[in-house]
């Protein structure tokens, strides 16, 4: 090999390293959910087994309990509910809002774009104290309706940002030649921009979800009751009775639940980029 | 069309940070919810005691270390999936799973995998005869095991978004500039430092901040994997404020703790717009 | 200061595709301002790219210098290089920018004043040394460009299209200053460009690229007074060459040629009548868009163009004598477009 082919050896042989390592120490825990949900129990308590692989055959005894003698079927259909409820009222809030600051001209606009942006710092982990008396006030403790009124807090400042940076990018002359062509402005948004931007509002609708789904806090604090309870907070404290950790069962619904939701960002995620970057460094 | 949004916020971001204000100033508990003013009392209280003190230092430690180490990660990782190759689309979704599976459930995983006797850490060391059987250490039991088990698993979850966003920004850099550099005479190294990081400044600020309040304000990976313990090592802000004000009931003294989030907040507000605003002239 | 030659270079970018670059073979001379012209798409920057090593040939050689330089990476060549964009680094100021290659290429520090100063010097910049990139213009920018470019003194200078970004006004400076850069350092120079103004003014030999062939290399006077090929008739001098088809030669002549009856000198000339359906006033000169009247190629749509030191007075609808001097004719092969032997022919 010449010179040069050796040493364009030498970086690539390092990317290759770099990338193979960082993809087991990611991905593994994944992979041993994999085989935990399917390992006979036996098999996961006996510490001399090697974990890596079937010492005894695969069992479905873990995926049969989760189905059917816990409530995470339950889990997931509230939270596919919540999901979708808030999805709703997340385009009905973020839209028409995103749409008007975008088109906001001058130093109001860009203000008002930041003071979004800061409301996105302000975390559950603060809120949720007084939250938690709002909810108990209005009578909503203990329903999934809590959290419908509150996951909009932050699925809209986010989505207000990331349909912001969408809007900007459409020519105003678009909107301008369709009033003089006849619409009112409120028509040429509905008739016009919103058809043009289906990809940003689909985007938005995708990430609302995730961020639905893996919500924690809230859930927590506000649902109590078993059968109203959200996946991700049923997951790690319903499956686990008394001291007794389910870990197979556990490990299957982890696996089941995170998966779908891997692909979905999977697809979407090279829109959130663009709309992160644009809006971050806006 | 901005005014619905507006007032939601409003009411559910703006109304409770008041409310939380109010009650760390107040003795209100959960089951005697009434406002009584007590002045400085909560906030002298628990600056005297040693879990909030510990809280404190946690929470700061464990987010500048986390940091750290995903920048450092992600850097590396970005620039290894820079170029497309073979599978490349694959990787990246192997790569993300950490950050899009709920963090609840990726920390359940976490804790079956640091399970104090049925870690599979454990026994991949015992294989490799570093420990003995039955030697190795309580991964989650010791305290400094745990504080590095909590970085961990934040890192683990960070870096896929870390890296994700780097990408971006090593994206953005116009292709003349790299190859300028080669003509000029720089080596990969020289080119990667000068030219490459250099340029991605803004972009790794944005990264760094987002980790930042991820890490600061998460309570979820704390209370899945320690809840805390042992003995208060591993405790955060947002994770005795839950403790205290929820289980404990103290919602004045839960409010009180997590009012102390704020200045971190304000101080990452502070340099984001910065960041951004460098960025945007650049 | 070198010699840059390419023997049978070609670039193939997708395997069964026509290559980008085929088998193109020039050589340059000691010194000398070398255009590389043609239309997007004709080869002309991966060429130019190849040369300096960041993209590798698919067959043939390079050798700059005498040495081939196939292998070496573009850092080993000795060139210096200008790019459309400058791809001046965003981060660093002038001074640091122009120091970049001279830190690259382990200098001693104690040399890296004194040859940046001297960089700026040759390029009238000195002033500008402690600002960055975005606090200049168009025109500064590419004098920092070449500033970096020079300080390692390299054996040869590339520049890719330098002038497309800059404002019409602007370019024609920013060319002068080019030039007279040129004229200063006389090192071996490749340019890139699709104007063939351009090329006229600055090349002291133009390769006319189509395709990714070399269709002609010569002199600004003999690729415009000489042209090879109907391409490189039709691609300079605007508006272009008029030709006329016929069975198997093309005739062509330029719109200057076509001048007013009467104005023709000598007695050798092709007459014809003119019918002008448009006129374009300029300022110095007119330009007359038309067709042939009467004969075989009765309403050929034809250009002329007329300096203001003609009879003026032609207007839209008018049909008038024109002529063109029979030296002025080019003639080319129907079938191989190349230039041929001048022939008699009729068109009445």
């Amino acid at each position: 090999m010449t010179r040069r082919d050796w040493r364009k050896l030498g970086p690539g042989a390092a990317k290759f390293a770099t990338l193979a390592t960082f993809v087991v120490l990611l991905a593994f825990p994944f992979y041993w959910m994999l085989i935990a949900t399917f390992k006979q129990n036996i098999d996961l308590y006996t510490v001399e087994n090697n974990p890596f692989k079937f010492n005894l055959p695969p069992t479905l005894d873990h995926l049969k309990l989760l189905f059917f003698e816990t409530r995470y079927v339950r889990w997931l259909g509230n939270t596919a509910l919540v999901g979708v409820i808030v999805v709703i009222i997340t385009l009905l809030l973020a839209v028409p809002a995103a749409y008007s600051l975008a088109r906001l001209t001058g130093r109001w606009g860009q203000r008002m774009g930041i003071a979004i942006f800061l409301t996105y710092l302000i975390p559950p982990t603060l809120l949720f104290i007084p939250l938690s008396r709002v909810v108990a006030v209005l009578g909503l403790q203990d329903t999934i309706w809590s959290v419908v009124l509150v996951y909009p807090s932050f699925t809209v400042p986010f989505s207000i940002w990331l349909l912001m940076g969408f809007f900007k990018s459409i020519p105003k002359e678009l909107e301008d030649a369709a009033m003089v062509d006849g619409l009112t402005r409120f028509g040429a948004f509905v008739k016009l921009v919103i058809p043009i931007s289906t990809s940003g509002i689909l985007t938005v609708v995708i990430f609302t979800f995730t961020l639905v789904t893996q919500e924690f806090v809230y859930a927590l604090t506000f649902i109590s009751p078993e059968s109203q309870q959200m996946v991700g907070v049923g997951i790690p404290i319903f499956l686990v009775r008394g001291d007794v950790y389910f870990w197979g069962s556990l490990m299957a619904a982890c696996l089941i639940t995170s998966v779908p939701i891997a692909l979905l960002y999977n697809v979407f995620l090279d829109r959130f980029i663009a709309g992160f970057t644009v809006g971050a460094v806006k | 069309m901005f005014f619905p949004a507006a007032a939601y916020i409003v009411l559910l971001i703006g109304g409770p940070l008041v409310l939380a204000v109010m009650y760390a100033f107040s003795d209100a508990r959960i089951g005697n919810p009434g406002f009584h003013y007590v002045g400085l009392e909560n906030f002298r209280s628990i600056l005297q005691s040693p879990s909030f003190r510990a809280a404190l230092r946690n929470s700061v430690v464990f987010t500048v270390v986390a940091q750290i180490i995903v920048i450092v990660c992600s850097t590396m990782l970005s620039i290894a999936l820079e170029k497309p190759f073979q599978g490349r689309k694959f990787t990246r979704f192997l790569i993300l799973l950490p950050w899009v599976a709920p963090i609840s459930l990726g920390a359940i995983g976490w804790k079956w995998i640091l399970d104090s006797i049925y870690s599979v850490i454990t026994w991949v060391l015992i294989w490799l005869h570093v420990y003995k059987p039955y030697g190795a250490p309580m991964w989650l039991g010791e305290p400094k095991l745990a504080m590095a088990s909590v970085i961990l698993v934040h890192c683990w979850r960070l870096i896929p978004f870390s890296t994700v966003i780097m990408l971006a920004g090593l994206t953005a850099i116009p292709k003349d500039i790299p190859e300028a550099a080669a003509i000029d005479g720089a080596g990969f190294w020289r080119i990667l430092f000068r030219i490459n990081i250099p340029m991605m400044a803004p972009i790794i600020s944005v990264a760094v901040l987002f980790g930042t309040i991820f890490t600061f304000t998460d309570m979820t990976v704390v209370y899945i994997l320690t809840a805390g313990g042992p003995f208060d090592s591993t405790q955060t802000l947002p994770s005795l404020a839950f403790a205290t004000g929820i289980q404990g009931s103290d919602l004045a003294a839960g409010a009180a703790m997590s009012l102390f989030l704020i200045p971190v907040l304000v101080l990452i507000a502070y340099f984001m717009l910065r960041a951004a605003h460098r960025a945007e002239v650049t | 200061m070198a010699v840059v030659e390419t023997r049978n270079l070609t670039k193939v970018f997708k395997q069964g595709d026509l290559g980008a670059v085929n088998n193109v073979n020039i050589e340059t001379r000691e010194g000398e301002f070398l255009v590389l012209l043609g239309p997007s798409g004709s080869g002309k920057t991966t060429l130019l790219r190849m040369i300096a090593g960041l993209e590798t040939p698919t067959t043939g050689e390079i050798r700059i210098g005498g040495e081939v330089v196939n292998e070496r990476s573009p850092r080993e060549r000795g060139i210096a290089m200008v790019f459309q964009s400058y791809a001046l680094y965003p981060h660093l100021s002038v001074y640091e920018n122009i120091a970049f290659p001279l830190k690259a290429q382990k200098i001693p520090k104690n040399q890296h004043k004194q040859k940046v100063e001297w960089a700026a010097g040759l390029l009238g910049i000195q002033s500008l040394l402690q600002r960055k990139p975005r606090q200049l213009s168009g025109g500064e920018r590419q004098r920092v460009a070449l500033a970096r470019a020079i300080v390692r003194e390299p054996r040869v200078f590339l520049l890719d299209e330098p002038l497309s970004n800059l404002d019409a006004k602007l370019r024609a400076s920013a060319r002068e200053e080019l030039e007279q850069f040129h004229d200063r350092i006389k090192t071996t120079t490749i340019y890139v460009t699709h104007d063939q103004v351009e090329a006229m003014a600055l090349g002291d030999r133009i390769v006319v690229l189509h395709k990714g062939e070399v269709r002609q290399i010569g002199t600004p006077e003999e690729v415009y007074d000489q042209p090879a090929d109907t391409f490189v008739a039709t691609f300079l001098g605007s508006p272009p060459m008029n030709l006329l088809e016929f069975p198997d030669i093309i005739v062509g002549f330029r719109p200057e040629s076509l001048v007013p009856e009467g104005v023709v000198p000598g007695a050798a000339q092709v007459k014809l009548r003119f019918r002008v359906n448009y006129v374009e006033y300029l300022g110095a000169e007119h330009v007359l868009y038309g067709s042939l009247e009467g004969g075989n190629f009765e309403s050929k749509e034809i250009v002329a163009r007329l300096s203001w030191t003609m009879p003026t007075g032609y207007k839209a609808g008018g049909v008038y004598d024109f002529a063109i001097a029979q030296i002025d004719l080019r003639f080319f092969d129907r079938k191989t477009e190349k230039r041929t032997q001048p022939r008699p022919f009729t068109w009445q």
